[in-house]
C-alpha cells in the first residue's frame, strides 16, 4: 500500500537523494525554471513549495529551517523577500510541471519545473539564452556582416519571430536574409501576448 | 535435460503470438501549428502548450 509514503527514492541512498534534491531545489529557486526528468521534477516542485512556505512564514525559525536545506545564501534572501511577497495571495501551488517529449538517448520522460507568476522580464531573459547561442552559430556560419550586439539582442527576445523563421526555414533553406529582415520587426508584438502567458 | 517432445505447429505459434501486436502510440495535434505531438506534452515543433503558453525555443 502507498499509505503515508510520499516522495520518491530514485534508486539512490538517502544521503545521495537528499544532496540531489537540496541542489535541485536551490537551483530552481535561483533560476525559477529547470528542465529535468518528470519524476524528479514533481519531487523538486513539492520540496520547493515547502521552502516557499517557509519563506512566507518569515520568522527566525523558518529562516533557520530554510538555511538548513538550501545551499545558497542569495537564494535564502530571495526566498524571504521576493518570493514571500510574490506568493502572498497563493495557498500552495507555487510550482508548475510541464511535460516535455522524452529525452533522446535514454528516452527518459522529461519535464520543465518552474515557479508560477514569473515576471515577464525574467521570461524574456530566459528565452534569450538558447536563442542567442543559435543565432551566434548562425552568424558564424553566414559571414560576419552584422557584428553589432544590438542586432543580435533585439530579435533574441522575440518568440514569434523565431516561429516565423522556423516556418520560413521549412519552405526555403536560404533563410539568412529573411531572418534578419523579418525578425526585428516583430520585436514589440509578442510582449503584449506574453503578459497573459502565466495564467495557469 | 528437458526437451520438447513435439514440434510446435505453425498454428500454435501464431495463436500464441495473437496477443503480441504492438499498439500505436497515442498521438494528438498541436493547437498552434497542427503538427503531430504527444498528448499532454509541449509541442516540440513550435514550443507551445495549452494555447498561448510559450515554453520552449525552437531548436535550430
Amino acid at each position: 500500500m502507498r499509505h503515508l509514503k510520499s516522495g520518491t527514492k530514485l534508486g539512490r541512498t538517502p544521503a545521495h537523494r537528499k544532496a540531489l534534491f537540496r541542489n535541485m531545489v536551490t537551483s530552481l529557486l535561483k533560476h525559477e525554471r529547470i528542465v529535468t526528468t518528470e519524476v524528479k521534477a514533481k519531487e523538486v516542485g513539492r520540496l520547493t513549495e515547502k521552502m516557499i512556505t517557509l519563506g512566507k512564514r518569515g520568522d527566525l525559525h523558518a529562516r533557520r529551517q530554510a538555511i538548513a536545506f538550501i545551499k545558497n545564501n542569495e537564494v535564502i534572501k530571495r526566498l524571504f523577500s521576493e518570493y514571500s511577497g510574490r506568493y502572498k495571495a497563493r495557498d500552495g501551488g507555487y510550482t508548475r510541471v510541464i511535460k516535455l517529449e522524452p529525452r533522446s538517448g535514454d528516452n527518459a520522460p522529461m519535464a520543465i519545473v518552474e515557479l508560477v507568476d514569473r515576471t515577464i522580464q525574467e521570461k524574456k531573459a530566459e528565452k534569450g539564452k538558447p536563442e542567442k547561442l543559435a543565432r551566434k552559430a548562425e552568424k558564424a556560419a553566414a559571414s560576419e556582416k552584422k557584428t553589432g550586439a544590438k542586432k543580435a539582442k533585439a530579435p533574441v527576445k522575440v518568440k514569434k519571430g523565431t516561429l516565423e523563421t522556423a516556418k520560413s526555414r521549412k519552405t526555403e533553406p536560404e533563410k539568412t536574409d529573411k531572418k534578419t529582415a523579418a525578425a526585428p520587426k516583430k520585436t514589440k508584438k509578442p510582449s503584449s501576448a506574453k503578459k497573459k502567458d502565466d495564467t495557469p | 535435460m528437458a526437451v520438447p517432445k513435439q514440434k510446435t505447429a505453425k498454428a500454435r505459434t501464431r495463436r500464441r503470438r495473437a496477443h503480441d501486436a504492438l499498439k500505436t502510440p497515442m498521438n494528438s495535434t498541436c493547437d498552434k501549428c497542427g503538427e503531430p505531438k504527444m498528448p499532454h506534452r509541449v509541442c516540440s515543433h513550435c514550443g507551445f502548450y495549452r494555447g498561448r503558453k510559450v515554453l520552449e525555443v525552437e531548436e535550430v
